[in-house]
């Protein structure tokens, strides 16, 4: 039985061990990422407020991630009396694993589409239905925020669960209605093949042909990732802590961590969804035979890394610029923006795609929408405006009768 | 009734929102430049407080000292106008009459034997100051007063006087401080004079 088990390892060891290679690199380079995100932001939020930040522990405060690292391993295990010990338990790994999970079929570097063996930038190359598998699973991690408001078995935290919730179910139409577009585009819902379909030019990029795509995608990721400006899931103000309001320690940290990979994962997507991915002007593309080599793989690697870091660098700029949204605007922003919108953007496309139209009519699909929901808008507040008024004339007679 | 008493409340519009300002759009990039720009601006307002210490004002009021005059005694002639004027009875004196045999002291009737402040009980207000008729007890800009325990925060005469001797060494004198013209009490005795100078002399008289 052994034996056997062993003679498959060693027969199948050529396709295995990139796949674990791949896997080791993204195990060790994330929860680094991390720590090392938290210490990013808390300097460029201090930055943005005119403040130094932290700069005691090491140069320039290096040190001060693993610093809370290290405290926050050695923190005492703290269990509420009244929560529900398994499912307590079980939800910041839940939220933790499905985060990372999502990260299986995402490349974080070059990926040739003609793939045949060796160590690759991902760790199950050549999937066909990358992005689809990637925004399902990446959606599961409601279920660790959901998980865990319930188990904490109060009531704040009960709150912030059932508002993310309510969050990821609205946030997930419009991000997959925006991403149809760019996959109509590419033909193909292999990552791979979506961004070997920009990487001709810069003009390529679906950026330029898919400005509301983007806009809508990015916005609804921003939500999906539960940060600010929607960030009501673990609002302070209203909800202590929200979701984590009894979790410490290590746990705390397993959630905070899945909350930073969700936002490495946006980050990407955006990077190779609509910016090229590691495609550039003077690189040429891993599926070329020139493109192939090592050389060419790491700059790619670098360009990858360089946009992903901006957009990054972006997320964390418009938790400074933005105020929190009310629930309300929330999913109206949703409901009654995004999702409206993604639609008709997405049939804008369909119709230039479907009837071989110039590819330039694309960006008409992106204003168009705009403008028509602008006039809807309008038309609508001033016809608001007007019953309103015609009611305040009503009531105003009325009031004079009664006198 | 009258017209004007309805013209004073005036209604404010809601601005119209252009096509641009409803996507948020011009918001959100104004917003972000602000973000940017102090980022970049490399100004903190933040002060890295254990090696830049603050500027504290002259007038700030914070740990007493006991002032000594120019021949190194203490100024101090155990009048008890600063404990009797102290609202938090953190101020207590034992007087004693100077040594009149010692030359040192010949001027001098009484002098304090022991002098304490309860630095914990202490409000700072700074009432002791203003009661002193011979600017013995003043209020230092000295802010970081610590201790590990409430016995240590009860400054004696020495420690009172050792406060002194540093705030003098470091130039922090506080701006109340009326050096040279002091009150009557304190001045030295013209010789052969005896008994208390007659009112009306002096600055504070």
């Amino acid at each position: 039985m052994l034996k056997t088990l062993i003679n498959e390892l060693v027969e199948k060891w050529p396709e295995l061990w990139p796949i674990l290679a791949a896997i080791a690199v993204i195990l060790a380079v994330v929860p680094f990422l991390g720590l090392y995100m938290t210490f990013i932001e808390r300097k460029l939020a201090a930055y943005v407020q005119d403040r130094v930040g932290p700069n005691r522990v090491g140069p320039f405060g290096l040190l001060q991630a693993v610093a809370d690292g290290l405290k926050i391993f050695l923190k005492e295990q703290i269990i509420p009396d009244h929560v529900y010990t398994v499912l307590y338990f079980l939800a910041p790994t839940l939220s933790l694993m499905t985060a990372m999970f999502a990260l299986v079929v995402m490349p974080f570097g070059p990926v040739p589409t003609n793939y045949t063996g060796g160590f690759r930038f991902i760790v199950a190359p050549g999937i066909d239905i990358g992005i689809l598998m990637m925004i399902a699973i990446s959606s599961l991690s409601a279920y660790g925020i959901i998980v865990g408001g319930w188990a904490s078995n109060n009531k704040y935290s009960m709150y912030g669960a059932i508002r993310s919730c309510a969050q990821f179910i609205s946030y997930e139409i419009p991000l997959g209605l925006s991403i149809i577009g760019v996959i109509a585009v590419a033909g193909s819902l292999n990552i791979e093949h979506i961004v070997d379909a920009q990487s001709k030019s810069i003009w390529d990029w679906n950026i330029f042909w898919q400005p509301l795509a983007l806009l809508i995608f990015f916005t609804s990721a921003l939500a999906e990732t539960n940060r600010l400006p929607f960030d009501l899931p673990e609002c302070e103000q209203e909800l202590v802590g929200g979701f984590h309001t009894e979790y410490s320690g290590i746990k705390f940290v397993l959630f905070f961590l899945a909350e930073y990979t969700h936002i490495v994962t946006v980050s990407f997507l955006t990077a190779l969804l609509f910016f090229g991915g590691w495609s550039c002007p003077g690189i040429p593309s891993p599926s070329t035979p020139e493109g192939a080599s090592l050389t060419y793989m790491l700059l790619g690697l670098l360009v990858l890394v360089l946009k992903v870091s901006c957009v990054v660098a972006l997320i964390m700029l418009l938790r400074w610029a933005l105020p929190r949204f009310r629930f309300d605007q929330l999913m109206g922003l949703a409901w009654k923006g995004l999702i409206p919108l993604a639609l008709v953007n997405l049939i804008g496309v369909a119709i230039v795609l479907s009837l071989d139209l110039p590819k330039h009519l694309l960006v008409v699909t992106a204003v168009l929408p705009v403008i028509a929901a602008y006039y809807s808008a309008t038309q609508f507040n001033a016809s608001m405006a007007k019953l309103n008024s015609e009611r305040s004339v009503l009531s105003k007679s009325r009031a004079m009768s009664y006198e | 009734m009258s017209n004007k008493k309805t013209k004073t409340v005036k209604w404010g519009e809601e601005p119209k929102l252009g096509m641009l300002d409803a996507l948020y759009l011009p918001a959100i990039v104004s917003g972000l430049a602000t973000a940017v720009r102090h980022a970049v601006s490399g100004k903190p307002t933040t002060r890295q407080y254990p090696e830049v210490e603050p500027e504290i004002p002259p007038n700030y009021r914070g740990v007493h000292r006991l002032n000594r005059d120019e021949q190194g005694r203490v100024k101090c002639v155990a009048c008890y106008m600063c404990q009797t004027a102290c609202p938090a009875n953190c101020i207590e004196i034992i007087a004693a009459p100077a040594p009149k045999d010692d030359p040192h002291w010949k001027d001098r009737d009484k002098y304090p034997a022991t002098f304490t402040i309860d630095e914990l009980r202490c409000i700072y207000c700074g009432m002791c100051e203003e009661a002193c008729p011979v600017d013995a007890i003043e209020l230092t800009s000295v802010y970081d007063l610590t201790g590990l325990t409430r016995k240590e925060m009860v400054f004696d005469k020495e420690k009172l006087l050792s406060v002194f001797d540093e705030t003098v060494k470091t130039g922090k004198d506080p701006v109340r401080t009326n050096r040279g013209t002091l009150g009557p009490a304190s001045e030295e005795a013209p010789t052969g004079r005896q008994g208390p100078p007659p009112p009306g002399r002096g600055k504070h008289g």
